[in-house]
């Protein structure tokens, strides 16, 4: 039986204590909108959307420039709200709670990848990873985590010295430092070549396989949807399909 | 038709009106204060001059004891003389009913003909006093008003030991008196010290001056040479106890005025240059950072076709229209805050007429060099990015590239958090930026210390003047020297706890080419009240022989202990001795020698003499020795050290108080220009940075400490250096500050230290708050998406 760890510093009511069963969605969404408003426009980023992501699992959400990727993303990271609907990260509504509850959950439970790497320019590898390990409460140590993404030779280096492949992976080894329960990929070999490309996907599903960090990445790239557990299929800002993928392949085995 | 790039202009400096209003401040300071300055300096300048010009003010003034009127042929043919003025001057101890003290006058007299060729008074109320009448006087219009003294009223005085009852015929002011200052004070009381103009024949009389004179004036042709005047003029009074003749610079109320006028002019020199310096920095970093945010749309305007010139112009122009707000609100706040000083002056410096009438070319000076101080500043940032070829400006600059250096290794001996690391990364990656929030905070520190020490300074005055150097109550200034003898008359006085006398002659000191006129005062080994105080505030054991100067005139003289003087005795013997400077000491007021009294006696070759008196008095006695003092002949002049200290203070309170708030506000609008911006830039070039903080789980306030941090620990290392440059400044002040008659000490209090570091750390955290909560409306998801 596992109890949530963090419970008194959230909030009784947020948080309920129960007994898990094999797989329980981390993550999930009820009939999630958003709405964006520019002057008299009205963009419907997402109309509807109900999904969850379960632990150890690999999800991709893939989708066409426009589909409504980003922004469902951005909303299972707690970095914007729903219009309408809610969200649940395990039994707790980030629907309902303060923006500062909000920066707990995103510190503790969420690790984040981009596709510009977003690293702090003036930190080495080992420090930007630092940066995170420092504000948790239980990380590995930032040696660790830069060297399960193959990054355990360059931890000295200022990110204008790396390669953008090794940038991708320091903000990795950055996001899986903390021990997340949730790793979230926004395009992240969108700014790669193919081969370095293969090189950070290898290194998310180490992560996946290795820590069972349920991880979502999306993607308008449909090759990579063969690595993942589960795709799920964004057009128009709904989820026009989902398809289980029972034998995911390698990284090194998709064809770009 | 305004032109598009034109049209940019205006949105950008209405989009960037915070920084632009923060750069434009400190610019107007600079221009404020020269505009404040010189409008006051000028207006001071040129109603004095006319004043000058009316009343006749003489070139050349002396005193004597006592000459014939048939000399005044030889002084009117001195080559270089016009006119001459010669009078009768006499002290009066006035006697009024509200109030218990003695008040002492300066009578003068006026000639038959009514009024005098040099210095003539100029009538403010009433009428002259008839030649005719003996009773009738004019007062000096400030000492009637403050006294409610109209004309027609009557009071009582003593003059040269015979007590009469006068009539007031009306009010005046002279060229003489616009700075008026009575015997022993520091500052003008209009409550304690009067001018009484009386008909000659009734002075004469009452003085024993019948076809004499003891004072003159003289006026100088044009091109004669003072010196050679004032020598013979000497020549000519020194059988008639001439006490050595002076120029304008030595005539009280002139050297007053003169002071103040150059103090007007040390600031315009000292501080402009300050904040003009601040401001260029300022537009420096501003425009710099404007030009990289823009340098994709400057290589698209030079790709559809405009010039290096025209965009170069652009910014130009941007940099011209901070400096034109700049130097408007500077401007008005100039004239403005000049009526207000020159008003304040009209307490100080009794003119007839003192209007604020600024000249025209310190407007035009502080808008050049505002606008010049706006170019230069942009210049540099202007010129590197324009010139860049159109490709090259609209790719992405290459990312800053970092080092490691000491920073890693202070960072890791501390065990510094990463946002600490980003922080010390960007000071070193950035030292010029860095060194300008550290220069501009140091600036205003050093400007609140050179304010706020004036206060220290003071404190130490009043410590030294009133509690260490003169412990008695009352000083008694007797209208002839006498015997020691009066010394025991003076003991018996009412309430008198305490007498000891102490004699002075007038002096020309002599030092190869350096002269200065003072006077020599006879100070005994022993004497316990009138005390000399050496650099330390301590007491200084009298050398047996030799003479002591103060700091200040040993200076002037060019005189270290040690070395020998000329000294010339301006009353009887009359002799010249060469003595040498035995040891300096510290007068904050007054520049006066001393000697040991044996030492002088013995060369004067006569018994000792007294010519003031000190008392310690029985403070509930004071009423009745004030009434004992006013019927007693011999007794001229009465310093009453309580009244003295506490108008000192009040009036020292009241000033300072003004022009600290001033210099405060100026301090901290240097740091609030500096930080505020160095902030924005700070937020705009890390928005993404700090953005990405907030993503990876930053409470707003630890994404702000990495935004505000870095600013906030320059402001404690520039607190040190501000420390410095304001000890540096305060010396500056001194030196501004010091005259013939006031030297100010250099003294700086840990307290000065620590509220101008706590004002200006103050005013930082709060300019640093202001952008920190911009934080709070940052677009995480926005500011992801931009690359920049």
């Amino acid at each position: 039986m596992v109890f949530c760890r963090k419970a008194p510093r959230l909030g009784a009511t947020l948080w309920i204590e129960t007994p898990m069963t094999q797989a329980k969605p981390v993550l999930r969404t009820e009939a999630v909108t958003r709405v964006y408003r520019t002057g008299s426009v009205e963009v419907h980023a997402l109309r509807g959307v109900t999904m969850g992501l379960d632990e150890g699992e690999m999800v991709v959400l893939l989708g066409a420039s426009g589909s409504g990727k980003s922004t469902l993303l951005n909303i299972l990271g707690a970095l914007d709200l729903p219009s309408t609907g809610r969200v649940f990260f395990r039994d707790r509504e980030l629907t309902r709670a303060s923006d500062r509850e909000l920066t707990q959950f995103r510190r503790e439970h969420v690790g984040f990848v981009f596709q510009f790497y977003n690293l702090m320019p003036a930190l080495t590898a080992r420090e930007n990873v630092a940066l995170v390990t420092e504000i948790s409460e239980n990380p590995m140590r930032p040696e660790e985590a830069l060297e399960r993404v193959g990054l355990g030779h360059r931890l000295d280096h200022f990110p204008a010295e790396l390669s953008g492949g090794e940038q991708q992976r320091v903000a990795i080894a950055r996001a899986i430092a903390k021990r997340p329960e949730l790793l979230l990929c926004d395009e992240p070999t969108g700014a790669l070549d193919s081969q370095t490309g293969i090189t950070v996907l290898e290194a998310l599903q180490h992560v996946n396989r290795d820590l069972g960090t349920a991880t979502a990445i999306i993607t308008h790239n449909a090759g990579i949807r063969k690595i993942a557990h589960r795709v799920i299929y964004l057009a128009d800002g709904q989820i026009a399909r989902e398809e289980i993928n029972e034998t995911p392949i390698p990284p090194s085995e998709v064809t770009w | 038709m305004v032109a598009a790039l034109d049209r940019k202009l205006l949105r950008d400096l209405l989009r960037l009106w915070a920084q632009v209003l923060a750069i434009a401040m400190v610019l107007a300071c600079g221009v404020m204060v020269l505009v404040l300055a010189n409008g006051t300096r000028a207006s001071l300048d040129l109603s004095r001059q006319s004043y000058y010009e009316d009343q006749r003010f003489a070139d050349v003034f002396a005193t004597l004891t006592r000459a014939p009127e048939t000399l005044l042929p030889e002084i009117a043919a001195i080559p270089g003389v016009a006119r001459i003025a010669p009078r009768i001057e006499s002290a009066a101890i006035v006697d009024l009913p509200k109030m218990a003290e003695p008040v002492s006058a300066q009578v003068i007299s006026l000639p038959a003909s009514g009024t005098p060729v040099l210095n003539a008074p100029l009538l403010r109320a009433g009428r002259l006093p008839s030649p005719l009448k003996a009773g009738e006087v004019a007062l000096y219009a400030p000492f009637a008003e403050t006294h409610g003294l109209m004309p027609g009223d009557r009071f009582d005085a003593v003059i040269e030991g015979q007590r009469r009852t006068l009539t007031v015929t009306g009010h005046l002011l002279s060229p003489e008196h616009i700075y008026t200052i009575g015997p022993g004070a520091m500052m003008p009381d209009d409550s304690r010290f009067g001018v009484i103009w009386m008909g000659q024949e009734a002075l004469a009389a009452a003085a024993d001056m019948d076809g004499a004179f003891n004072a003159i004036s003289l006026s100088l042709t044009r091109g004669a040479r003072e010196e050679a005047v004032i020598d013979a003029l000497d020549h000519l009074l020194a059988p008639y106890g001439g006490a050595g003749a002076s120029g304008r610079d030595g005539q009280i109320s002139h050297a007053f005025l003169q002071s103040e006028l150059e103090q007007l002019g040390a600031m315009a020199l000292v501080i402009p240059p300050i904040f003009l310096a601040v401001s260029a920095f300022l537009v420096n970093m501003v425009l710099g950072r404007l030009i990289a945010l823009e340098r994709q749309q400057i290589g698209l305007l030079k790709a559809v076709g405009y010039t290096t010139r025209s965009i170069g112009w652009h910014y130009l122009k941007l940099s011209l229209g901070i400096g034109a707000i700049g130097i408007v609100i500077g401007w008005v706040a100039g004239i403005e805050l000049g009526r207000a000083m020159t008003r304040l002056y009209t307490d100080f410096f009794r003119l007839p007429v003192l209007i604020y009438a600024p000249s025209a070319w310190p407007f035009v000076l502080s808008a050049a060099l505002a606008m010049l101080t706006v170019v230069a500043g942009a210049w540099r940032a202007v010129g590197a990015s324009v010139r860049l070829p159109p490709a090259v400006a609209m790719s992405p600059p290459a990312p800053p590239s970092f080092r490691r250096g000491m920073t890693d290794r202070i960072g890791a001996a501390l065990g510094f958090r990463q946002t600490t690391m980003m922080i010390l990364r960007g000071v070193t990656r950035w030292p010029g930026r860095a060194a300008i929030t550290l220069f501009g905070v140091a600036a205003s520190i050093s400007v609140l210390i050179a304010s706020y020490f004036t206060f220290d300074a003071m404190a130490l005055m009043v410590d030294e003047i009133f509690f260490r150097a003169n412990r008695q109550h009352v000083t008694l200034i007797l209208s002839q020297s006498q015997t020691e003898a009066v010394l025991e008359d003076a003991a018996h006085l009412p309430g008198v706890l305490m007498a000891e006398g102490t004699y002075s002659l007038p002096v020309r000191l002599i030092a190869g080419p350096k002269e200065e006129l003072t006077s020599l005062t006879a100070h005994k080994p022993d004497a316990t009240l009138s005390r000399l105080i050496d650099s330390d505030s301590q007491p200084v054991t009298m050398p047996a022989h030799g003479v002591v100067l103060p700091e200040g005139l040993a200076a002037k003289l060019g005189l270290s202990p040690g070395d020998m003087l000329r000294v010339e005795a301006l009353a009887p013997p009359r002799e010249t001795w060469d003595l040498p400077l035995s040891a300096t000491i510290r007068q904050t007021v007054g520049q006066e020698a001393y000697m040991s009294a044996p030492a002088l006696y013995a060369l004067m070759r006569r018994a000792p003499q007294v010519n003031r008196i000190h008392l310690r008095v029985d403070a509930a006695q004071y009423p009745a020795l004030f009434e004992a003092a006013k019927s007693t002949p011999q007794i001229a002049g009465i310093t009453v050290w309580t009244a003295i200290r506490t108008q000192f203070e009040a009036t020292i309170n009241e000033n300072l108080t003004i022009s600290t708030v001033i210099y405060a506000a100026l301090g901290m609008l240097i740091t609030l220009g500096v930080i505020y911006n160095a902030a924005r830039i700070q937020l705009s070039e890390r928005a993404h940075e700090l953005a990405s903080l907030r993503v990876l789980g930053f409470r707003r306030s630890e994404v702000g400490y990495v935004l505000i941090g870095e600013l906030i620990g320059l402001t404690f290392l520039a607190i040190p250096l501000g420390w410095l440059a304001g000890y540096g400044f305060a010396a500056l002040v001194t030196q501004a500050f010091t005259t013939d008659i006031v030297s100010l000490p250099l003294v700086v209090s840990r307290a000065t230290y620590t509220k101008a570091s706590l004002i200006v750390l103050a005013t930082a955290i709060g300019a640093a708050l202001l952008v920190r909560r911009r934080l709070d409306h940052i677009d995480i998801v926005q500011a992801l998406k931009a690359r920049d």
